[in-house]
């Protein structure tokens, strides 16, 4: 017998407009014991008692990596240099870099097209994300892919998809291949609230749990799916009793607290992991720029992003390193230093790029056939 | 040779590619337990287990979408869509994961996956008497293929599941008692290679999938008449290999298609633009073109009779495009 979710508890409220983040909110709907297949370890954690001012920093860093990252982008965008369509991570950053702490580097990772912030908590290059952004060859999919699609196999990261929920499916056979090859490996899969809404969400939670195979599910609830909220959205606005429907062990978290999204996500990977079947987590957060680059924002007040960004991530992390004297307001400006050099770099790296050859175009549209002599 | 059913065949492909490679296996509905809806994966679950062979959700997109990731992530999933008429809940899949995975990411990725599935009719109406492999063959990163015979399912099976991409493998459900010569083991049937069927001086007909078999008969009956209808089997409709059909117009100077879908934007107008420029000097006639009634399919068993293109519409379209040659020779 599978044991059910607290499926009926109300156990976060969506803090905008009305409820401010808590620290330390996180609530925990998993009662599971840990049943049969008890082979794979269960992680350290890293909780605000054990951090070490060496994580600490680091997880900062990568945040501050990513915003930089999305800052120099928006300007490049503004300046003609990316085209497309450019969706920025500002004000999520502590969900990517939580979550990618918390895997295995050969965990598979998965996520829609708001991508760079996992593109860059993954360990990707500056270098050649921006190029990606920038269309050259020296880009991370060869120019090939653009914003929403950046990808780098060597390091799982099996890319951003910008069919809303297409994805999901995807995920769900990277873990029935891990689980077909005895792989200790779980699949992350990474979306938004919206894509809580498609057919597709629906279809590929109830086979990932028929199959019990080896996933994680991470929305980001960041209030708005482009310009609907979620209430005028989904039926059910707490978006991780979706997952009840499929008798999916779920939990809603505070998205903006790092270390929330990393206990969730380790311990969600761990069950995983041990072969009790797809988890599933819903971080609250909010974007703090547009859906993409030249969104008017009629959906939204000016007062109600402010109110959010009292709570923004990168702030509040700093605080917390503060409060438990980790780290001093030195090292937070010696690592902005730090990364706004490295996103220099990766800018200089993409403009000085070469475009790719008028020949790539009909490079790789197929992997050439074993042909036989005929 | 031993002569096998069409369904023998394709499930004989299946085995021994699952026997060969431990990364393959079977998912969709009712592929396990009950069989497989033409019985085409009989048997398979009792020798593989649950393991190789899935039974599945009636979910077509996770279907696709969860073969096209276990491709991505290393195995080689062979799915089955029950028929081709539910590939639209899966066209998502197919045409944004499938067929562009390996392009859109600069070919990091690669999806061995191939997708099974049944074009046909026989009294079941509108939804379900479909044929949408013309738009699956319009698809760049997409492999298409549409066997008529058992030898080439076989052997274009064993080809589409070693393939490192993807593959729309697409039967035909009044197919699968249809027998012929299938060699006892390993053999395969490249992509992109046409078959001349059979050979003849005065006209091309140009088909594929089940209506090669009213081309074949008709082609009989003109035979009778004196008339010699060459007939080429195109086999793989994604890569499209026309140089045997230009070398065929080339010596027929007259070109008939014959699909089994409906002609406007089906996949006679590829070929017949395909003809048209690079056989436009050797024709004699204008490229004809005969398909499904340019309707919804109906119920009724006179009215789908009428729909479904047939050996004597085939009989008469030939005459008449050869007969035009007689006379202009007698003038
Ligand atoms: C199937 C599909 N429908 C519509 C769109 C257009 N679209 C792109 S992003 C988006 C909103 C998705 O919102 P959400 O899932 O909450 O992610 P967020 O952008 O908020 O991170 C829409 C409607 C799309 N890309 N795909
Ligand atoms: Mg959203």
């Amino acid at each position: 017998m599978r044991d059910m979710p607290a499926c009926g508890n109300v156990l976060f409220q969506i803090f905008i407009p009305t409820t401010p983040f808590r620290d330390k909110d996180m609530v925990t709907s998993r009662n599971k014991s840990a049943t049969a297949l008890d082979v794979a370890k269960t992680s350290v954690t890293k909780s605000q008692e054990t951090l070490s001012r060496e994580d600490g920093l680091d997880f900062l860093r990568q945040m501050m990596l990513i915003r930089r990252f999305e800052e120099r982008a928006e300007q490049a965008y503004t300046e003609g240099k990316i085209g497309g369509f450019l969706h920025l991570y500002i004000g999520e950053e502590s969900i990517a870099v939580g979550a990618m702490s918390a895997l295995e580097p050969d965990d598979d990772v998965i996520t829609h097209y708001r991508d760079h912030g996992y593109a860059l908590a993954r360990g990707l290059e500056p270098n050649k994300l921006m190029a990606e952004l920038f269309g050259k060859e020296t880009g991370v999919s060869k120019g090939k892919g653009g914003s929403m699609h950046l990808a780098d196999v060597e390091r799982h990261f099996w890319g951003g998809y910008a069919i809303v929920g297409g994805h999901i499916p995807l995920a769900v056979g990277l873990a029935l291949a891990s689980m077909y090859q005895n792989l200790q490996r779980v699949t992350l899969c990474v979306f938004g609230d919206g894509a809580t809404n498609i057919g597709m969400f629906h279809e590929s939670l109830n086979l990932a749990a028929v199959w019990k195979v080896p996933l994680v599910i991470l929305v980001e609830n960041n209030q708005y799916g482009m310009g609907t909220a979620v209430a005028r959205a989904s039926a059910v606005t707490e978006l991780y009793k979706k997952a009840c429907a499929y008798d999916i062990p779920a939990e809603r978290i505070d998205g903006h607290d790092l270390l929330a999204v990393y206990q969730a996500v380790q311990q969600s990977a761990d069950k995983a992991r041990r072969g009790e079947g797809p988890q599933f987590i819903e971080a609250l957060t909010y974007r703090f720029r547009g859906h993409s680059m030249g969104d008017p924002q009629r959906y939204r007040t000016k007062a109600e992003v402010e109110k959010a960004r009292e709570q923004d991530p990168i702030q509040r992390f700093e605080q917390k390193l503060a409060d438990l004297h980790l780290a001093t307001q030195e090292d937070f400006e010696h690592l902005g230093q730090e990364v706004n050099a490295t996103i220099q770099e990766a800018v200089d790296f993409a403009e000085s790029s070469p475009q790719p050859e008028p020949a790539d175009l009909y490079k790789d549209i197929l992997v050439p056939e074993a042909m036989e002599a005929p | 040779m031993p002569a096998k059913s069409y369904r023998d065949a394709i499930r004989e492909a299946l085995r021994e590619e699952m026997k060969r490679d431990e990364r393959v296996f079977i998912m969709g509905e009712e592929v396990g337990v009950w069989g497989g809806t033409y019985a085409v994966t009989r048997g398979l679950y009792d020798e593989f287990g649950d393991k190789r062979v899935k039974d599945t959700p009636i979910s077509e997109a996770a279907i696709v979408g969860t073969a096209v990731g276990a491709a991505m992530g290393g195995l080689r999933p062979v799915a089955e869509l029950m028929t081709i008429n539910f590939s639209l809940i899966a066209i998502d899949q197919i045409v944004n994961n499938a067929a562009k995975v390996h392009y859109m990411f600069g070919g990091q990725i690669t999806a061995p996956v191939v997708v099974r599935t049944a074009a046909g009719w026989g009294q079941l109406a509108a939804t379900h008497s479909q044929s949408f492999e013309a738009w699956f063959a319009s698809l760049p990163g997409l492999i298409v293929v549409m066997p008529a015979t058992p030898y080439d399912a076989k052997g274009l099976l064993k080809t589409a599941i070693r393939s490192d991409n993807p593959v729309m493998f697409i039967e035909h459900s009044r197919l699968y008692g249809v027998t012929g010569e299938v060699p006892d083991g390993d053999y395969t049937i490249p992509f992109g290679r046409s078959d001349v069927k059979r050979t003849g001086k005065d006209l091309t007909i140009i088909t594929y999938s089940r209506m090669l078999y009213p081309s074949l008969s008709a082609a009989d009956k003109l035979a009778g008449d004196g008339i010699q209808a060459e007939v080429i089997d195109l086999r793989s409709l994604r890569p499209l290999d026309m140089e045997p059909v230009y070398a065929s117009v080339q010596k027929t100077h007259r070109a008939l298609i014959v699909e089994e879908d409906w002609v406007s934007g089906g996949m006679g107008a590829e070929i017949a633009a395909r003809i048209g420029k690079e056989s436009f000097d050797f024709l004699d006639a204008p490229v004809e073109r005969i398909g499904v009634a340019d309707a919804p399919l109906p119920y009724a068993k006179n009215l789908e009779a009428l729909a479904i293109p047939n050996e004597q519409q085939v009989i008469d379209q030939a005459r008449q495009m050869v007969d035009g040659r007689v006379q202009g020779r007698r003038e």
